[in-house]
């Protein structure tokens, strides 16, 4: 039924969608925002076409930094509305059927595994909570060796022992505090996940992230979750605790239901 | 371009803490700009990702590793520090 060179990007799972939420939505190719309907579940897509969101034609534009700058956000503002109306399971960037048709069969197919996976996230948001190590720690007096009685090459390497073993102290302490607030973090979530931390450079920032959690925490507890962050953002003095969000599900919905559907990816492509 | 002008809030230790509003029933999401850092974190490794009837679903590895070599290269040139330790 879809003409020579169209896929469907899908963007996002639901139980349902609402008649007109998708009207005045963007999409990543230009085209409508569009609700398919199959299995009982409702999944928000567009048809694009596949000269730019083909293979090859993809895996250019995911090299143009601006180009996925403005794809990300467009996937991310649809997820968006459609998790302002109810639960959510959030798709990947990038992943386009090869019709509708295709799309309906998946959901017919995982229907049971959507099910479990939105019932995880009703009432939920996601919260991301990042700690970075301050490159300047507060002044401290410096550590003195007496010189009189050392030569000079002892005397510095032994003012050079000491700044190792005292920045070592300080990466150990900033890691301690790091595990301290994600154990905290977690006892209020539902559910928890680390990502790798984030490159300095990626984050236009010089401290170094040491944490880069993300956590499922239910509606209705959001409130002592940030009073939570705030309190331990206070606690270490040393650390910057940096906390965004409400996200859609995008680093639960996968799991663990919907996270066996990443295995045979290869066997796809 | 800047990838920090979205980040939502820093918590610097001193204790004032904007808290969002925000609705029980129905969370707004979308409305807010955020950190593409942020967003690709979760878009390109999070999400889910399936097998079946598809044209194309990009490998976890490939798509980070060509995003992210795209920003660190871009970054570096639009932010000319901050120097390596």
């Amino acid at each position: 039924m879809a003409p020579h060179g169209t896929g469907t990007w899908v963007y996002a799972v639901a139980s349902a969608i609402p008649r007109d939420a998708l009207a005045d939505v963007a999409g990543v190719g230009g085209n409508s925002v569009r609700a398919l309907e199959a299995g009982g579940l409702a999944a928000a897509v567009e048809t694009v076409s596949l000269e730019d969101f083909g293979e090859q034609p993809l895996r250019e534009h995911l090299e143009d930094l601006d180009w996925l700058d403005k794809t990300a956000r467009l996937h991310h503002q649809v997820v968006g509305v459609v998790a302002g109306h109810g639960p959510v399971v959030p798709m990947r960037l990038a992943l386009v059927f090869r019709d509708d048709d295709g799309v309906a069969r998946m959901l017919a197919e995982r229907r049971g595994d959507f099910a479990a996976s939105l019932e995880r996230v009703t009432a939920r948001v996601e919260w991301g909570v990042k700690v970075y190590a301050l490159p300047e720690r507060r002044a401290e007096p410096k550590h003195e060796v007496e010189a009189g009685s050392q030569s000079p090459g002892l005397a510095y390497l032994n003012r050079r022992r000491a700044e190792l073993a005292k920045r070592d102290a300080e990466v150990q302490a900033d890691v301690a505090a790091a595990e301290q607030v994600h154990a905290e973090l977690q006892a209020l979530a539902a559910a928890a996940q680390l990502r790798p931390p984030q490159h300095p450079r990626l984050a236009g920032r010089s401290e170094r992230n040491i944490l880069n959690g993300a956590y499922l925490v239910d509606v209705e507890r959001a409130d002592e979750f940030a009073a939570a962050v705030r309190r331990l953002a206070a606690r270490y003095g040393d650390l910057r605790v940096e906390l965004t969000g409400p996200w859609p599900p995008y680093s639960f919905a996968a799991a663990p239901e919907l996270a066996a559907m990443t295995g045979g990816l290869d066997d796809a492509r | 371009m800047t990838l920090d002008d979205g980040v939502a809030k820093g918590y610097g230790g001193h204790g004032q803490v904007p808290v969002r509003p925000h609705r029980a029933s129905s969370p707004a999401f979308s409305d807010r700009p955020v950190a593409l850092v942020d967003l690709l974190d979760r878009l390109l490794a999070g999400g889910v990702v399936i097998s079946g009837d598809i044209r194309l679903a990009i490998a976890d590895v490939d798509l980070v590793t060509i995003s992210l070599q795209a920003l660190i290269s871009s970054v570096e040139t639009a932010f000319p520090g901050p120097r390596s330790d």
